[in-house]
């Protein structure tokens, strides 16, 4: 077999062929249905394409960034406030670094403390952002949203989140293969180590923090045209972090592809709850978190993982059992 | 001797009211195996942390070659060319050998990658005994193999200085034996080590020159054996009876 450019292994290629077909499988979904499995899908799509990015720099840092919200909602602000004179894409690469700089200043300010501090920090800066445009929106504009009238239909919103996700998973199996993903591994292990061999270890994670950050910001962006009416609560809404964190817990986050496993279940957990017992959403949230935290730490793949070691060395153990008559000649 | 590779001028260390190191200083030359030894508590794993950048001296500098390297950030020294183990073994648990000594190609002094590094791990592991162990799990070695590890991955980025703390702490008797062959060897390749070791015959037949801390000031430095029969310092080490 001849090489292959990037050096790229077979295996990852059999891997990138497998999501090539997964996607187009997934793109050909609102061809059949654009009613009530599509709105499903799109919710579905955007929690995959949320968690993934969220996982890109929680997975190995083990920061629990609750500031998923504020990302999400600048996103979303910078479409509607721009959709009237400026074209969509470019609003969606303003609503990216908009979100990508308020990571950076997060970053700078929180990721040399110690990751409870991250944690309140990143909660108290989603809400921070939610009241300041909630305020500037009053002060300057007189109203209390922004309508946002665009041609897109629920499929495009739909094909748009799952090219985005497309993006994140080859965006994190390059980071993966890069210098920062490496550094990344080692600050996993040992921080002191990676400072010591020359890791600048601040700047590795504010990086990593500002690409997880502007893909949520995309996310953001995308979605505006969905909502139509855009209002602080619903774009900063602080539901959206914590699911998030639950949906990526729940998968697991120490593979790429680990928070999709959550995703997947838990929408449709959500759906049907949501549908039959509304007013108690909050209290199947909650019970979740604990669920998850107290019953699967390691999240669905950490489970797996365990689950295949143990058969491994089960077969081990098996062969070594059928070898004794050899052993003593 | 051929110029200082490292040199510590009146370095001084306070963490609250305890003064850890008291106004030490001391040159390294180029290619030497320089001693750093005292009883416990003296200072010297303060001083080692000095030199690294994992702590920043109270007052004083320390230079390496021509440029002061005294209060710039642990990440920033290792790429100037200084490189450490640590006192209690520190290997990356999750990666493998060959990774873990990759993690000095790649980031430190000299900064390859890919193949380049590999191709330099897998030297260094042979170097350090390790040949044929590269994919072994680091966290299912023994604790003179995690060590040799650790020695590959500091030698890896090529270091200007190379800080051994405490390396042959913990080994038996044949291991030492293996330990001290190996810290030669590199001295012999012309490397600068500075080592802070309590094993006193492996300072006694590797090292140049030492200096001795105790209570944080340094209180004899020279040639091996005259520094070790110093009434001083044996003093320090045994108490006054003995003197």
């Amino acid at each position: 077999m001849s090489e292959l450019p990037f050096g790229i292994t077979q295996k990852e290629l059999r891997i990138g062929i497998g999501i090539a077909v997964a996607a187009a499988v997934a793109a050909l979904l609102p061809l059949f249905d654009q009613g009530y499995y599509l709105s499903l899908s799109v919710n579905l799509m955007l929690y995959a394409a949320l968690c993934t990015a969220w996982t890109l720099f929680s997975g190995p840092t083990h920061y629990v960034s609750l500031a998923s919200a504020a990302f999400f909602g600048l996103g979303t602000y910078a479409v509607a406030l721009g959709i009237e004179s400026i074209p969509f894409p470019i609003l969606v690469i303003f609503g990216a670094l908009a979100a990508a700089i308020l990571a950076g200043l997060v970053g700078a300010a929180t990721l040399r403390l110690s990751g409870v501090y991250f944690v309140i920090f990143t909660l108290g800066l989603a809400e921070l952002v939610r009241q300041v445009v909630t305020w500037a929106q009053a002060k300057y504009t007189g109203k209390t949203g922004l309508y946002v009238f665009t041609d897109f239909r629920e499929m495009h919103i739909f094909w748009m989140l799952l090219a985005l996700t497309v993006v994140i998973f080859i965006t994190g199996w390059a980071i993966n293969r890069s210098r920062l993903g490496f550094a990344m591994q080692i600050i996993g292990n040992d921080e002191t180590v990676a400072k010591h061999v020359g890791i600048d270890t601040a700047r590795s994670k504010i990086l990593l923090f500002m690409i997880s950050g502007a893909f949520i910001g995309i996310a953001g962006a995308i979605c505006a045209p969905r909502y139509a009416y855009i209002q602080p609560p619903s774009a900063f809404n602080p539901n959206i972090s914590f699911l998030v964190v639950i949906m990526s817990l729940l998968g697991g986050t120490k593979r790429l592809w680990g928070p999709l496993v959550g995703v997947v279940p838990f929408i449709f957990v959500m759906d049907f709850v949501s549908a039959k017992l509304p007013n108690q959403m909050p209290i199947v949230m909650g019970i979740a978190f604990l669920a998850i935290v107290y019953f699967v730490p390691n999240g669905i793949t950490g489970l797996l993982e365990q689950a295949r070691a143990k058969w491994q060395a089960r077969t081990a153990a098996h062969a070594t059992a059928d070898k004794p008559a050899e052993a003593h000649p | 001797m051929s110029a200082y590779a490292l040199s510590v001028r009146n370095v001084r260390k306070q963490f609250g009211g305890l003064v850890a190191v008291n106004n030490v200083s001391f040159d390294v030359f180029d290619g030497e195996l320089f001693g750093l030894i005292g009883p416990n508590g003296s200072g010297k794993t303060t001083m080692m942390n000095l030199i690294s950048g994992a702590l920043k001296p109270t007052a004083g500098e320390i230079k390496l070659g021509h440029e002061r390297i005294s209060g710039l950030s642990a990440h920033h020294i290792a790429r100037k060319g200084v490189s450490r183990t640590f006192q209690l073994v520190r290997v990356l648990p999750s990666l493998d050998a060959e990774e873990n000594v990759m993690a000095g190609a790649v980031f430190g002094h000299q900064r390859l990658w890919g193949e380049e590094a590999r191709k330099l791990a897998h030297q260094l592991l042979e170097r350090v005994g390790l040949g044929g162990r590269a994919h072994m799990p680091v966290s299912a070695m023994t604790y003179i193999d995690q060590k040799r590890v650790e020695l590959a991955r500091s030698l890896a980025s090529n270091p200007r200085v190379l800080l051994l703390d405490e390396w042959l702490a913990g080994l038996n008797p044949s291991e030492l034996q293996i330990g001290i062959e190996l810290i030669a060897e590199l001295r012999a390749e012309g490397r600068t080590i500075i080592m802070v070791e309590h094993v006193m015959d492996a300072i006694r037949t590797l090292c140049d020159r030492c200096v001795v801390m105790s209570s944080g000031v340094k209180i004899a430095e020279g040639g091996v054996a005259e520094t070790l029969s110093d009434p001083e310092v044996v003093r320090a080490y045994l108490g006054d009876d003995d003197a």
